[in-house]
Order: structure tokens, then sequence, then C-alpha cells
């Protein structure tokens, strides 16, 4: 037992490989086994009010990605030089920064995205993943992994929100990305069939609902139970 | 009387949790009992009736696009909106910290109740968005007070309510994959779809 140990240690000693078993899991777990929004519970908070659409979420998700990844490499460099009292400050600072620029980018080339998510982008610096993964991940490891943490979580995160939306999108308008599916399913049996919406689906209450059966199916898969 | 319809509006209408998915995590993650629930809530009530009044002023006469031109004419031109998220949230961030301090200095048996709640409330989406909301919509001094106030009210209620029936819930036999947090979203989905009644209201 302590003879292999010593061996690995010593064989890790090179360089890591660049994605060895190691840093493909730490991408790879927080998407089913270890999800930040069915398992650990983080990150609801802005992001269920931007899944009417499938638009949207696809930006905001794109959103969170890109403040995820910058905000853990930013931490991450600066982690030997953070003083810990004032450790939430810095990091609440470095990701409002981001966020701006996420803010500004999106003001300046897609005005009609911004209009539409409002105050929910500026609400990515509360996000609880952002916050969690900085604290739990970059302010204890290297650049590199750190990236890959946070980018595996926000990808976590990513397909959830996306799931959700492509639920309430299609049942309450209808259509996916804007392409109105229920229209054209419903003109291939004559004129006098008609898929019906549910105006519920677009509404917040979908959203819980939805988000509670996708929870419930993807913790049965796992086995994952709460006491 | 306008002041009033807005304390109920922001109370009911436009319930953070229900309506706009604010301070979730901290709704979920708390509300397994009543007595830590009260705590939060007051908690948030307390935070944002402090918080999106020093923001508005924040806003009005440093950020807003011409805000600053009571310095000096020339300054009316200067727009520091870009900079609303990072000065909101420091706001915020000092508010909690100056609101721990004062808490824990003249009243111990509050700080006792609040204190492990406090450091998260900067973090709590629905701190952030009630300040966000309030620059969107452009609300007068009074108004920014009463909405704060209002939807730390809310959130309070809506807490206090889900841990009640959470409470209840303990006892009761729930599908192994259901349990925890996926019951608790279709109870949120329940919870909700009762608040849309308020929708009705006529304000």
């Amino acid at each position: 037992m302590s003879a292999e140990t010593i061996e690995k240690t010593i064989e890790k000693k090179p360089a890591e490989a660049l994605f060895s078993k190691r840093r493909k899991k730490l991408v790879s777990d927080p998407l089913v086994d270890d999800n930040p929004i069915t398992i650990q519970v983080l990150g609801i908070c802005s992001a269920l009010a931007v899944t009417t659409q499938m638009k949207p979420t696809l930006v905001m998700a794109i959103s969170v990605i890109f403040v995820v990844v910058m905000s853990n490499l930013t931490i991450s460099l600066m982690r030997n030089t953070i003083p810990s009292r004032v450790r939430i400050i810095v990091q609440l600072a470095v990701v409002a920064t981001l966020v701006t620029l996420v803010s500004e980018v999106l003001k300046a080339f897609a005005y009609d995205m911004y209009k539409e998510l409002s105050v929910f982008v500026g609400l990515i610096i509360t996000n609880c993943i952002v916050m969690g993964r900085l604290e739990a991940f970059a302010l204890g490891n290297k650049p590199y992994d750190s990236i890959l943490d946070g980018f595996g979580s926000a990808l976590g995160y990513s397909w959830i929100i996306l799931a959700v939306a492509f639920f309430r999108e299609l049942w309450g308008s209808g259509a996916v990305f804007g392409i109105p599916v229920f229209e054209y399913v419903s003109s291939l049996f004559g004129p006098d069939f008609k898929l019906a919406t549910n105006g519920l689906m677009v509404s917040p209450v979908g959203a819980f609902i939805i988000l509670g059966l996708i929870i419930w199916v993807q913790r049965t898969k796992t086995g994952y139970v709460e006491h | 009387m306008d002041l009033f319809n807005l304390g109920i509006r922001s109370i009911f209408i436009d319930n953070m949790v229900f309506a706009y998915f604010l301070g979730m995590c901290s709704f979920l993650a708390v509300s397994k009992k009543v007595s830590t629930a009260i705590g939060l809530g007051a908690a948030v009530i307390f935070v944002l009736t402090v918080t999106v009044p020093v923001n508005w002023l924040l806003n009005e006469f440093v950020l807003k696009e011409g805000a600053l031109s009571w310095i000096n004419g020339e300054l009316a031109s200067v727009d520091l909106s870009f900079l609303r998220f990072i000065m909101f949230i420091a706001i915020i961030a000092a508010m909690v910290q100056l609101v721990e301090m004062v808490v824990e200095k003249f009243a111990p048996a509050l700080y006792g109740a609040l204190g492990i709640f406090l450091p998260l409330i900067a973090v709590n989406c629905a701190i952030l968005g009630g300040s966000l909301f309030m620059a969107q919509r452009d609300y007068t001094l009074a108004e920014a007070s009463v909405y704060g106030f209002g939807s730390g009210t809310g959130f309070c209620l809506a807490i206090v309510a889900l841990a009640a029936i959470r409470e209840k819930l303990k006892y009761s036999h729930v599908p192994n994959g259901l349990k925890g947090l996926g019951i608790t979203m279709l109870l949120t989905g329940l919870m909700g779809l009762a608040f849309m009644s308020f929708m009705g209201i006529d304000l």
C-alpha cells in the first residue's frame, strides 16, 4: 500500500498531463454526479427568471461560463496574496468587474438581449455558484485546475437551465429557439388540429415545477438521496 | 396612498421569491426550521430597508447620467452608470458589515439570533436585486424606502411560510429522489400559484 503511494507521488512529480484523469474528473463531475443545481442547490437565484425562452437562457449560460472561468482564474492567480479576512470583498470586486464587462459587451453588441435580461445579468454577481467555486476551489488550487473546475461547474449549471428553458418554451409558447414547432406540427394534421400551449409554463410557477421534476429524474438516476 | 400601494405590490404581487426567483439560495438552504427562517427573514428586511435608500442616494448623486452636475456644471455630461454593479455590491457589503458591528455592540441578543445570517446576506441575490430594480424603475427616495421594506417583508413571509410547511413535511413519505430539494421546488411552485391570485388585486 505505502510503496504504491510512494511510487505514485514519484510518478506524479513530472508535469501532469494536460488532460489527466483527475483533470477530466474536475470537468465531468459537476455535470451529473455533483451538479451545482440539482445536487449542491447553488445558483438557482438569478437563473430561473430568464428561462422562459431558449435564446436569453443561452446568452445567460455563456455569460455565467465566462464569469466563473475568469473569476476562478483571477482569484487563483492572486490566492497567495489575498488576506483571508477581506477575501469576500476581493472576490466580490473581481466578480463585479467581470460582470460589468459582460453587461457592457451585451449593451454594445446585443442591445435587445441586454434589455430582455435586464437586472439578471447584474445578478450573476450574487450567483452562488461563482462565489461557491471561488471559496471552495480557486482559493486553494493552481490556475489551470481552477479554470477546469469553473468550466465544469458552469457547464453543469448551463445544461440544467437550458433543459428547463427547452420545456418551458416548448410547452409555454410552442417553440424552440423561436422556431414555432407546435404550429408546424399541427399543420401536418390538417387545419382543424391545434396543439395547445400552456400559460402556466411561462409563469414562474412553471419554472419551479419543471426544475422540481428534472431534479427528481436526475436524482433517481444518480441514486442521490438527501436526508 | 401610492406609497401604500407600492408596499402591498412589492410584498404580494412582485414577491421577490415567487415572481423574480431572487434569494432562492438562502430561501432553500435556510428554510428547514421556522425559528431560523424568521431570523434570516428579519435580517433581510433590515438590510434591504437600509441598502435600497442608500443605493438610491448613490445612484442619484454619483452614478446616474448627469448626476454629478451638483458639483460642477462641467461634470453634467459624465455617465458613471457602468459602475453600478460594483458600487452597489460594495455598498451592500459595507452596510452589512456596519449593521453587523452595530448590532453586535448594542443588541447582543439580536446578534446571537441574526449573527450567522448577516455575512450570508451580502451575497443574497434579493438584496442586490432590490437595488437594481430600484435603479431600473426610477423610484423616488420615498418609493425606494417603501420598496426596500416591502420586498424584504415579502421575502420574509415566503421563507417563514415555506419553513412551516417543511417542518410538517418531515413526517411524510416522500419518494427518495424527490426528498429535500425536489419536493421543496414543487412546493415553491404551488406557493407561487397561490401568490398569483394576488395579481387580481387592482391597485
